[in-house]
């Protein structure tokens, strides 16, 4: 396994982070601004700043073919930003909501995305040809409270969304003339906009922090605020789903989670570092780290044991011990988890962007 | 360090620790606000249980977790009416300079001397097991303070005493 690759770009917290399909752009939501950094050798250098929010910048997302950044802010907006010969051109989407727009994920089809958002309510948007913008349609049904992440299913029209009601549903986004019928699967047959596919509470009512599908879209994970990662498979239609599976482990709770093949889950959070869970619907458990703790090139180790080193640290900092650093590579909450390169349906390299202002590139 | 103040202190690390897991989260109420939410106490939902952690009826401290805040409440030990005046003024000393503590609650949860009020926008600039490591270290420091404060008093008195008392010797 070799040594992840670590960039730190500031001392701010990265909301949200996404590579372009060639991996060569990287948009980093920072405050209020949207920052595309470009690969220059084996560093990532500022190359333009996307400005038009004016609060809190909460999600963005590049979509791998058609190179468009949408991004969305706690000011209750989502900007599409195309790109163009002279830079980005932002279109204004018509979310139609008062509250904060919490996340964002475009569809894997790339003619929807879906925005979560503090109005209890999730806006599908798409593009209308005769208008010339983006519009949207609420998903509201069941929803009480605050949407905090969203996922697609790769068929483009189930959406899964976790929420501060501690619940995680799948909805139909079917939307006529945008979408073609999908296949039926155990999801659903017939799939009109705002039918409620699934709905599974945590447990102990934690707010769900991260949903996803798995390769195949049969399966779905997500991660509560109890430390618990939840694997449920469905049956049939309208049928109680085949297995749920709550792994609850000692660790913090994790923010992100990412499938790796069906058989394994990467899940990363308050712990400051990645987590690996295997199994399947008999059961599942925690297998291990991705990161190797006491790494050679820390350094610190030894020269902390030398009598003038201890000194010299009693005298700066009145202790013998500098435990100011923690052993993770991340220093601070890891906000967002996504796969970087992928072999068919396994997950060889992901990234990771923290509250500490770094991006990391592992090798699982 | 006492038998009985390392488990305590064990206990708060701990449960601060699980506590502090902050987000961002802005408000579901007001149109573009962020508030503490343990403050604001708006969405029942985003609240979690309080957590009282208790060394005797005399010392205690309640944490309150939120989505994106953490209030945290101490119990100074005030074994007399000495002690009791003392913690007042050392508290009362340290609230008035609320804004250069960053943590510092400028009002105490009523039935608490001291309150730290902890956001998600504290986490992100500081370091989280940092700032445990004050909050713990401060409750050990506080005892040691008080009691030397009511030692000097006492020396003092004593001295006042003896110096008002010398001429009708």
């Amino acid at each position: 396994m070799s040594a992840p690759e670590v960039h730190h770009l500031f001392h701010n917290p990265i909301a949200d982070h996404s590579f372009s399909a060639d991996r060569k752009t990287l948009a980093i939501a920072r405050d209020t601004t949207v920052e595309l950094y470009g690969k220059v050798g084996n560093a990532f250098k500022l190359k333009d700043e996307l400005k038009g929010h004016d609060k809190t910048v909460t999600s963005i997302d590049i979509a791998p073919n058609s190179g468009r950044i949408v991004s969305c802010s706690q000011d209750r907006n989502a900007i599409v930003w195309e790109p163009t010969d002279q830079g980005y051109k932002p279109t204004l989407v018509l979310l139609r909501i008062n509250r904060a727009a919490t996340f964002v994920r475009w569809s894997p089809n790339e003619t929807k995305f879906a925005v979560g958002s503090g109005d209890r309510l999730i806006a599908i948007c798409y593009f209308e040809e005769e208008n010339d913008w983006w519009v949207s349609k609420h998903l509201k049904k069941p929803i009480r409270s605050t949407i905090t992440t969203v996922a697609w299913h790769p068929n483009s029209v189930l959406l899964a969304a976790g929420s501060t009601d501690a619940h995680a549903r799948v909805f139909s986004s079917f939307i006529k003339g945008v979408d073609a019928r999908p296949d039926p699967s155990a999801w659903g047959e017939r799939l009109p906009f705002n039918t409620i596919c699934g709905e599974y509470l945590n447990n102990s009512a934690g707010w769900v922090h991260s949903v996803a599908f798995s390769p195949s879209g049969d399966a779905l994970a997500f991660a509560a605020h109890d430390s618990s990662i939840t694997v449920v498979y469905p049956s049939a239609p309208e049928q109680p789903p085949r297995a749920v599976v709550t792994i609850n482990t000692q660790l913090l709770p994790f923010m992100s989670l990412i499938w790796n093949g069906e058989a394994e889950i990467i899940a990363a959070g308050y712990d400051c570092e990645a987590f690996k869970f295997k199994g399947n619907e008999g059961g599942w458990q925690l297998s291990g780290t991705v990161e190797q703790k006491s790494r050679p090139g820390m350094g610190g180790d030894q020269r902390e044991e030398s009598a003038l080193n201890m000194f010299k640290q009693m005298d700066l900092k009145g202790k013998v011990k500098d435990d100011t650093q923690l052993k993770t590579v991340h220093q601070n909450t890891i906000t967002m988890i996504r796969p970087y390169q992928t072999n068919g349906d396994a997950v060889t390299k992901f990234s990771s962007s923290g509250v500490d202002g770094r991006i990391v590139v592992w090798t699982v | 360090m006492s038998q009985s103040l390392r488990p305590y202190l064990q206990a708060v690390r701990s449960s601060l620790t699980a506590a502090l897991c902050l987000s961002n989260f802005a408000s579901q109420t007001a149109e573009r606000h962020n508030v503490p939410e343990v403050e604001a106490r708006t969405s029942p939902e985003v609240l979690l249980t309080p957590l009282t952690v208790a060394r005797n009826e005399n010392e205690r401290v309640l944490i309150e977790p939120s989505i994106n805040s953490i209030r945290i409440s101490i119990k100074i030990k005030q074994a007399d009416e000495i002690e009791h005046i003392l913690v007042h003024k050392f508290t009362r000393f340290l609230t008035q300079r609320a804004e250069s503590f960053f943590i510092l609650r400028r009002k105490p949860i009523k039935g608490y001397d001291i309150s730290f009020l902890i956001t998600n926008f504290h986490t992100e600039e500081m370091l989280k097991h940092k700032l445990v490591d004050f909050i713990i270290q401060f409750m050990e420091e506080v005892d040691k303070e008080i009691s030397e404060m009511k030692l000097f008093l006492n020396a003092r008195a004593r001295f006042v005493a003896e110096s008002f008392l010398t001429p009708f010797d």
